[in-house]
């Protein structure tokens, strides 16, 4: 209990000091482009339910499907090139040709393979964070000692026994930081893909907002997205603190 | 019982073929402690990987109990340097843990538990991971692991290395009336020789480059408390220090 409160109280001071440091920003430029806080947030309660609720909704459903598309995939891959060292020697380039290629550049091909609904901007998150999940799993794996193993094998454990009892939690901790590095990306690229071919989302609204140069709305829509990455960055600390146990003792 | 003939192990390393071991030839009667002894790289915790059935790439033959060797068949309970704990599992599954994977857990063997637990004083540890224990009570852990299997050979690879000489003492004591109990055939890595003289009713003195067994004394006192204080087991362990000693020089 006193351990939530000191996180809660760290979350509290976290967000004042941006908050002072906006109201800074505000003070000293007086410009419309940044407007104040206080005036952003009243704007907020105005038009959240009836403007912006339905645009963060469409965000977090692309952000929840790219990443659980990138999991089904990445997850299974990432044990096999870590557990068996053959399958691993043919995967390797084929992840080392394709990771470093940016993902972005092939928007217009998946555009016009996927069109411009959903289809394409969840397989262009699951396409950049796929690769985050596969090598950190495969890693993770590597970075077992070998003596591990062993009372498992001696026993004559089979794979599902050392899956279940070494490779999964031993790699818990890598998949969630993956995760969690992948969240960050999925949120920017999401960003970007949904300036077009849509009328939903937070990409859409925040630029829709510039256009019209509404900048106070623009600005509910910045808030929105940092919430949004806060609510899903919370999450995954709350997982991990469940799953993770071992780890934080 | 453990038979091992001619065993011969080799591995490749930059271009150039390493003999580990060579023409090992090793009984370890059933009931008995076999102690392994020898020089800093003979191949002592080779050997017993190759009995462990953690080796696959050796020529010769292992057999336990007059059968080839089959870790689906046989219980095997294998006790590494670093006590095989697993850092995310509780003390209560990690004890657990070889029963689960060779048999399943069933409530049935919660009063044997119990009883070894009680017997090592690990009753109220069994909420804490790992790295919440000392040395000490890791091994302990690592003891209980092991004896809850009821194994058909029990292999420990240097298990008191890494403890402190009080602790390391104690731990070896705690074994010795485990054992007693259970009569598991067992071969047992160390380099310490006081160790191999006070749990080893055979102890198998190995020379290196290439590892084989040099010697195999028949130890009639093992397990005596009173022998560890007298000028006989200090002369004892002063003649394998002395031998042992001379198989270094030897390989180098």
């Amino acid at each position: 209990m006193k351990k939530r409160k000191v996180l809660l109280r760290a979350y509290l001071l976290g967000m004042l000091f941006l908050l002072l440091l906006w109201q800074a920003a505000a003070s000293l430029v007086q410009l419309p482009i940044i407007p104040e806080p206080c005036l952003v947030f009243e704007r907020l309660g105005e038009i959240f339910v009836d403007k912006i609720a339905v645009h963060a909704a469409y965000s977090l459903w692309r952000i929840v499907a790219g990443i659980l598309l990138a999991v089904l995939v990445g997850y299974p891959l990432g044990i096999i090139m870590g557990y068996f060292r053959k399958a691993d020697r043919y995967l390797a380039p084929l992840v080392y040709l394709t990771y470093p290629v940016p993902k972005i550049a092939l928007l217009p091909i998946l555009m016009l393979l996927a069109g411009i609904g959903e289809l394409s901007k969840i397989i262009m998150i699951f396409l950049i964070v796929v690769f985050q999940i596969v090598v950190a799993l495969r890693d993770g794996i590597r970075g077992i000692p070998a003596e591990t193993y062993y009372p498992l094998y001696s026993l004559g454990a089979g794979f599902r026994q050392v899956f279940r009892h070494i490779l999964v939690p031993a790699t818990l901790p890598n998949f969630i930081t993956a995760i969690r590095v992948a969240m960050a990306t999925a949120v920017s690229v999401l960003f970007f893909t949904e300036t077009f071919g849509t009328q939903y989302g937070m990409g859409y609204f925040i630029m829709d907002a510039w256009l019209r140069v509404n900048y106070l709305e623009m600005y509910t829509g910045i808030v929105i997205l940092s919430l949004l990455g806060l609510l899903l960055f919370g999450l995954l600390d709350i997982l991990e603190g469940r799953l993770c146990r071992w780890q934080m003792k | 019982m453990i038979e091992v003939k001619n065993l011969a192990v080799a591995y490749q390393r930059l271009q150039q073929r390493n003999i580990a071991l060579q023409d090992v030839s090793l009984t370890v009667p059933q009931g008995t402690v076999c102690a392994v002894i020898g020089p800093s790289g003979c191949g002592k915790s080779t050997l017993l990987k190759a009995v462990a059935g953690l080796l696959h790439d050796y020529s010769g033959q292992v057999r336990i109990n007059g059968h080839e060797f089959n870790p689906q068949k046989l219980r095997i309970g294998f006790m590494p340097q670093n006590y095989g704990l697993l850092p995310w599992q509780t003390v209560e599954d990690n004890i657990k843990l070889a029963c689960r994977i060779k048999d399943g857990w069933s409530e049935a063997k919660s009063g044997k538990m119990q009883e070894l637990c009680r017997k090592l004083g690990l009753e109220n540890l069994l909420a804490r991971y790992p790295q919440e224990l000392s040395g000490g009570q890791q091994q302990r852990v690592s003891l209980a692991r092991v004896f809850l299997l009821e194994p058909d050979i029990l292999l420990m690879d240097e298990p008191f290395s890494a403890l402190d000489a009080i602790t390391r003492e104690e731990m070896q004591d705690v074994f010795r009336d485990l054992w007693e109990e259970a009569g598991i055939t067992t071969m047992l890595v160390t380099h310490y020789v006081e160790e191999a003289l006070y749990l080893g009713q055979q102890i198998a003195l190995m020379s290196a480059n290439p590892g084989t067994i040099a010697e195999v004394m028949e130890n009639k006192w093992q397990g005596s408390r009173e022998w560890k204080t007298t000028t006989e087991f200090f002369v004892k362990s002063q003649e394998l220090k002395e031998k042992i000693k001379a198989m270094g020089a030897r390989k180098r």
